[in-house]
């Protein structure tokens, strides 16, 4: 199939950057939409053209290193499919695509399409992690936790932290990467310990890194490669106020 | 008391803290609204009804400040937050999306500063118009507005004032964008507060929805049964 791209071009953090338009010609309707760009690359390269810079890892919709924003939908915007995992049968012959970074002064753009996303890894040291003495794998059985309950951590376990969230958000917020993370570790036993601590940490760093306010239009869970859903955000800001009522009480 | 004030500092300067002070303000301002609307509707219980719950109002004289000076404080921090977070979000996102698109987000939410600043400014119309009385002249001390103990009627300032179409059309329009920014704000409230689960989301959606028709179809019926020759 032949396609019209049109691509967001940008040497570094602080040159401007601009759409450049290349003709993408005789593609494979089965190409994932990142090996359509290697394809396009190849090409660049041999004419002697600097390829187009975007960031993948595994390639497999699990690791979370694949962004882009497909006319305007990050990750396309069919929801619960990494960019990796999108083919090109889902676009139109002689279709113009629009491809653009995540967008937020949080993912500076390293080039091209490429952003960096440390601030969600300095979100994490903030409080996404429990504090256990490592060593050899507990049993199994040994912490009983409710199947209700295993499912909910598990569900928001999923996020693979790829900013898509940050990226759909009409504000550039992070509530629901967040919100995953809270959610999963605040509802297992061996994160309770640290529930208050983790949940405060992680905003302040959320809140220090620059995002936006979450204004409730969810858009984010619309675009979500692990359909993580929005009541996970509820669930976040009921252990923020908690939290806090009780870091104010302590003085 | 010095660690309280800090704590409360430091609640609003989380981006959470703002959202839910937002939210409580929200809350105080519903309760007005329904209040308000309670007492407005005794309109057609006739002139009587609704003079007597005004005389009843004004006869608080200094302690009817009380829930004035209350209301406007709700106010101003609803807005001052909201413009806060406003100005974060505008920041968070220097560069704009060349392509952009909308996959969830409703129209009413999307609109929410549009339809907030035109309550602001309908707000302040509705205050001179009927509590100021200076639009109208209704507080002029000609006696036309003025029962025989020398109350208000404020019946037939409302049938007086609704009798004009522009005026009419005017709070039609700022009542429609209060239920816009009801239909998304009620909603928005139970999800900012913690309340929403995956069970009750579609429940406080609809809440959310049939607070703005109540809540704005009762306003809008007393303009328009004026209009219709109802009240007269």
């Amino acid at each position: 199939m032949n396609l019209t791209l049109k691509v967001w071009r940008q040497k570094n953090r602080n040159a401007p950057g601009h759409l450049a338009e290349y003709q993408a010609r005789d593609i494979p309707v089965d190409a994932s939409f990142l090996e359509m760009l290697d394809i396009v690359n190849e090409r660049l390269i041999e004419s002697g053209d600097d390829p187009i810079a975007f960031d993948h890892d595994c390639r497999e919709g699990i690791c979370g290193m694949c962004s882009l924003t497909i006319n305007g939908k990050p990750h396309g915007g069919k929801g619960g499919v990494t960019t990796c995992q999108l083919h090109m049968r889902e676009f139109q012959e002689g279709q113009t695509i629009v491809i653009e970074p995540f967008r937020a002064s949080a993912f500076p753009v390293v080039k091209d399409l490429a952003v960096n996303r440390s601030a969600f890894d300095r979100i994490i040291q903030g409080g996404g992690f429990i504090s256990v003495r490592t060593g050899s794998a507990p049993e199994a059985n040994g912490t009983p936790i409710a199947k209700d309950v295993a499912d909910r951590a598990f569900a928001a376990a999923a996020c693979i932290g790829c900013g898509a969230c940050v990226a759909a958000c009409k504000n550039a917020s992070a509530m629901l990467f967040v919100a995953a993370k809270v959610t999963h570790l605040n509802s297992v036993p061996q994160g309770q310990p640290e529930r208050d601590r983790r949940v405060l940490g992680m905003v302040r760093a959320m809140d220090a890194a620059g995002f936006g306010n979450c204004t409730n239009q969810y858009e984010c869970a619309a675009v979500c490669p692990k359909e993580i859903p929005a009541d996970a955000i509820a669930r976040l800001n009921r252990d923020y106020g908690t939290a806090a009522i009780k870091e104010a009480l302590a003085g | 008391m010095k660690a309280l004030y800090l704590a409360v500092i430091r609640f609003y300067a989380s981006s959470i803290g703002k959202k839910m002070i937002v939210a409580l303000s929200a809350l105080g301002l519903l309760a007005f609204l329904l209040g308000h609307l309670a007492g407005n509707l005794l309109i057609f219980s006739g002139p009587d009804a609704l003079n007597a719950y005004a005389a009843k109002l004004h006869g608080l004289g200094v302690f009817l400040w009380v829930p004035r000076l209350g209301l406007l404080g709700l106010v101003g921090v609803h807005i001052m937050a909201t413009l806060h977070l406003a100005a974060q979000n505008r920041a968070a996102r220097p560069q704009e999306y060349v392509a952009d698109a909308t996959l969830r987000a409703t129209r009413s939410s999307r609109m929410m500063v549009l339809s907030g600043l035109t309550i602001l400014a309908f707000i302040i119309y509705h205050l001179l118009h009927f509590t100021v009385g200076n639009l109208h002249g209704f507080h002029d001390d000609n006696g036309v507005y003025r029962l025989a103990d020398g109350s208000m009627n404020v019946y037939k300032m409302m049938v007086v004032a609704f009798g004009v179409w522009f005026n009419s059309l005017f709070y039609l329009v700022a009542l429609t964008l209060l239920g816009s920014h009801l239909s998304h704000g009620v909603s928005s409230l139970f999800q900012t507060l913690g309340f929403t689960t995956p069970r009750t989301r579609p429940l406080y959606t609809w809440v959310g929805r049939l607070f703005a028709v109540a809540i704005c179809g009762g306003f809008a019926s007393i303009p328009v049964a004026v209009l219709a020759g109802f009240l007269k």
